[in-house]
């Protein structure tokens, strides 16, 4: 059978497939000289509006209860704020503090790197910072990042031009004040990367070789190859390591503690995944920095987001009375994986597209100008398969192609490999290349353009606009930094932005604080009183911690024979 | 021995299945799957030895052999598809301790990298590291070139390295690869490539305040105005 189905697959298409393909061969050298044109802003709202998810009316909810009542989010988001909390605190005890620190990082990822990397800077003891994350230390959406990071650095560039481009892309939603922050910035960090020894691609020269990514008006990606995330990542955690900071993995933040006198928060409950125990850490300061929500499938989506992107901060920071803004955004990225199944919904940078890639659909026709914000590109590609112009895979997935063997023919032979290694090994190895045949793409869940509302010290705030005291966020979790969209590259540069201001911040507030706070569950008073006036289900409860694709994985395909037996030995 | 399968779960029919072995079981599975979508398709639910399910992270680390074959080959469950008698076991961690040192103190010179990672000069050129790399890189070369004293060609070489430590696990000079390679992009990134001098001035017009009138105008701007703004602004070629 297996040596069958190999002659069937000429050169890891199926037959039908390949026939489409040819049709893409066929209008290259034409469209070679083509480019689609840019959509007026107005052409631009309506082509979101019809096609984009945001805007399909089953997708959507308004919650019922906690701080930000009455807002519009994402059905699966609802699921997880209107939700019980793990812990029963009745069988915790608060007594044994296991860990007593001044601060207390949540998450593993590059926000919550920096924040523990710039609180050292200034003069924090590493043995008073915890960092606990639910994986490995680095386990994040930071090192799936493929395309680059953006600083307006280069003299035909400026912050400014960053700033407008940002807001544009974000709809003009975004906070002002954090997008300042985000684009002045956004130099310094580039040289801290340089200074602690990351290898941006340069010239001989030491010119930064900078791209265009989408919605952007000039070159202003910095990459390291296609592994620009993994390369930021492991730089900064070798720099953490180096540094003493103490990481807790496989340990899951699962309830905030508070202050019952002050309302502060004052640390967190977190469980070991190994020995399923509790781990009791009082923190003078809190600090989320848990990213995304991708792993919650919005509206049925794969996603390109790493396992653990289930949102838990989310749910943590809405239990102490964090205000949300955006929710009803999200960002599904243009170009992920439809074809081989194995790797469904992965990324496919859009890189591809600033080096020169056009997405083509059955007929060989061009239908969207590539580097158009990724809200408008991803509702077109739906557009064209919701019209039937779209290829069917043999197992049912829809999506349109994406040209990559264009990039070498433009910018000379080599160049696809060379800028874009961990692209072409990921379809390599399901024997396709892409230096010669297209691949098949169709929006993916990518990122979380809301989040919870925090100020340019990376605060965190309820809805009067006022700090929560002890709680601060950075990165995927927070909102108002991208709007309603995000740009590619600006995620990079956020997480790092803001884990940066969280650490300084944090590094101010336990120096002002002399004393330790009290810790307690009393902010789960209010909470759990709201639910149960609504009669939520006992049996939903939050945070999510890792997604369950038992008998089901990955969201295709199911398992008719596993039945599974919960037993407590 | 091969544990064989008990009788009735047979999945798909057709032959749309391979057959997997896993933990002492065997299994049936749908072809086209990766080897962590097949394991959970049968049940698994991963808590470790998973991470970012898209080749990037190098928490899959898997060992396999195929049926008649005497290899050990290694791979990455996100990343390689099931195949028929294919027998799996899960690595998730390779142990070794990270040392700690100080960028700052050094130079970009085989002789910081020995200083911490003697073990380096025990490589017998044996090759077994590249054999096992799942992500193809030269890593025997690498560990030559510092040994030469090329810094840079080493950290070219294994730049895509994912840390998943399979190479370690196979090495008989028991090198620590994942960290040896992280000090040598370092100190390339640090010491050997040239500093983006576009980067400084930029720096020191934004200390100097250049560019504060002009972003505060936009921040106090209507939308309407932002919007013919943003229309309006001319666009750089790709």
């Amino acid at each position: 059978m297996i040596v069958m189905r190999c002659i069937n697959m000429v050169e890891g298409y199926p037959p039908e497939m390949r026939k489409a393909i040819k049709i893409v061969e066929e209008t290259r050298e034409e469209r070679l000289k083509k480019k689609y044109r840019r959509l007026s802003l107005e052409e631009r709202e309506q082509l979101v509006r019809k096609w984009h998810p945001d805007y399909r009316p089953d997708t959507k909810r308004a919650l019922r209860i906690g701080p930000s009542k009455g807002t519009i989010v994402y059905n699966e988001v609802a699921d997880i704020l209107e939700s019980w909390p793990i812990v029963d605190p009745e069988e915790i005890d608060l007594s044994k503090i296991d860990y007593d620190v001044d601060i207390l990082i949540i998450g593993g990822g590059g926000a919550a790197t920096a924040a523990a990397l710039w609180s050292l800077y200034e003069g924090v003891d590493p043995d008073s910072i915890i960092v606990a994350t639910k994986l490995r230390f680095g386990d994040a959406n930071t090192v799936k990042a493929q395309g680059g990071i953006q600083a307006a650095d280069r003299p035909e560039d400026s912050p400014v031009r960053h700033y407008l481009d940002t807001i544009g892309g974000g709809h003009f939603a975004n906070k002002p004040e954090l997008v300042r922050a985000l684009v002045m910035d956004a130099p310094f960090i580039i040289k801290w990367l340089e200074d602690l020894g990351m290898m941006f691609d340069k010239t001989g020269e030491g010119e930064m070789i900078e791209y265009s990514g989408g919605g952007a008006s000039r070159r202003r990606l910095h990459c390291a190859r296609d592994y620009t995330g993994l390369e930021i990542m492991r730089v900064i955690k070798d720099e953490a390591l180096n540094k003493g900071v103490h990481v807790l993995e496989f340990s899951p933040a699962i309830e905030l503690l508070t202050d019952p006198d002050t309302g502060a928060v004052s640390g967190a409950i977190l469980w070991n995944l190994e020995t399923q125990e509790y781990v009791v850490v009082r923190s003078k300061v809190t600090i989320l920095a848990t990213g995304g929500f991708g792993r919650l499938h919005l509206a049925g989506f794969p996603t390109t987001n790493h396992y653990g992107a289930t949102a838990d901060g989310l749910v943590l920071a809405y239990r102490v009375g964090a205000a949300l803004r955006d929710m009803d955004t999200a960002q599904f990225h243009p170009t992920g994986v439809a074809y081989p199944e194995a790797i469904l919904g992965e990324l496919i940078t859009e890189k591809c597209r600033s080096l020169g890639a056009q997405l083509v659909n059955a007929n060989g026709e061009l239908f969207i100008y590539e580097l158009e914000p990724r809200d408008v590109v991803a509702s077109a590609i739906i557009r064209e398969c919701a019209e039937g112009r779209g290829i069917l895979t043999p197992t049912g997935v829809c999506g349109v192609w994406l040209d990559l063997p264009m990039i070498d023919m433009i910018r000379g032979p080599g160049t696809l490999k060379r800028t874009l290694p961990a692209m072409y090994r990921q379809f390599i190895r399901h024997g396709i290349d892409i230096t010669v045949d297209p691949v098949l793409t169709y929006p993916t869940l990518h990122y979380q353009n809301g989040g919870i509302a925090i100020n340019v010290h990376a605060q965190v705030l309820n809805p009067m606009d006022e700090p929560i005291p002890g709680l601060l966020a950075a990165g995927e979790i927070t909102g108002g930094v991208h709007g309603r969209n995000r740009l590619m590259g600006n995620s990079l540069l956020d997480i790092l932005v803001f884990g940066r201001r969280a650490g300084l911040t944090a590094a101010k507030l336990v120096k002002e604080k002399s004393n330790k706070p009290k810790i307690s569950f009393k902010h789960l008073k209010k909470y759990t009183e709201e639910l149960r006036a609504y009669n939520i289900p006992r049996d939903r409860k939050a945070p999510v911690i890792l997604p369950d694709y038992r008998g089901n994985p990955d969201y295709r395909g199911r398992n008719p024979f596993l039945k599974i037996l919960r037993i407590s030995i | 021995m091969s544990p064989q399968l008990a009788g009735t779960r047979t999945g798909p029919k057709g032959g749309r299945t391979v057959r997997i072995y896993f933990m002492g079981k065997a299994y049936d599975v749908p072809k086209g799957l990766t080897i962590m979508k097949a394991l959970e398709y049968i049940g698994y639910r991963f808590i470790r030895g998973v991470g970012c399910r898209g080749g990037f992270c190098g928490a899959c680390a898997v060992a396999y052999r195929l049926p008649g074959e005497y290899r050990l080959r290694t791979a990455l469950a996100c990343q390689t598809t099931v195949e028929d008698g294919m027998y799996i076991a899960l690595l998730p961690y390779s142990p070794m301790e990270k040392p700690k040192y100080n960028i700052e103190e050094m130079r970009a010179e085989a002789g910081y990298i020995l200083k911490i990672f003697p073990e380096i000069s025990r490589c017998v050129s044996c090759n077994s590291c590249t054999k096992a790399c799942p992500q193809e890189l030269e890593v025997m070369d690498a560990i030559q070139s510092i040994l030469r004293g090329d810094i840079r060609k080493a950290a070219e070489l294994i730049f895509d390295c994912i840390s998943c430590g399979l190479c370690s696990i196979r090495c008989p000079a028991e090198i620590r690869h994942m960290y040896v390679f992280q000090l040598v992009r370092r100190m390339t990134g640090k010491y050997i490539l040239p500093r983006a001098k576009h980067l400084e001035k930029r720096i020191e017009e934004i200390k100097e305040g250049k560019f504060d009138t002009e972003i505060e105008k936009l921040m106090k701007m209507s939308i309407e105005e932002l919007k013919r703004l943003y229309s309006e602004r001319d666009i750089e070629k790709a």
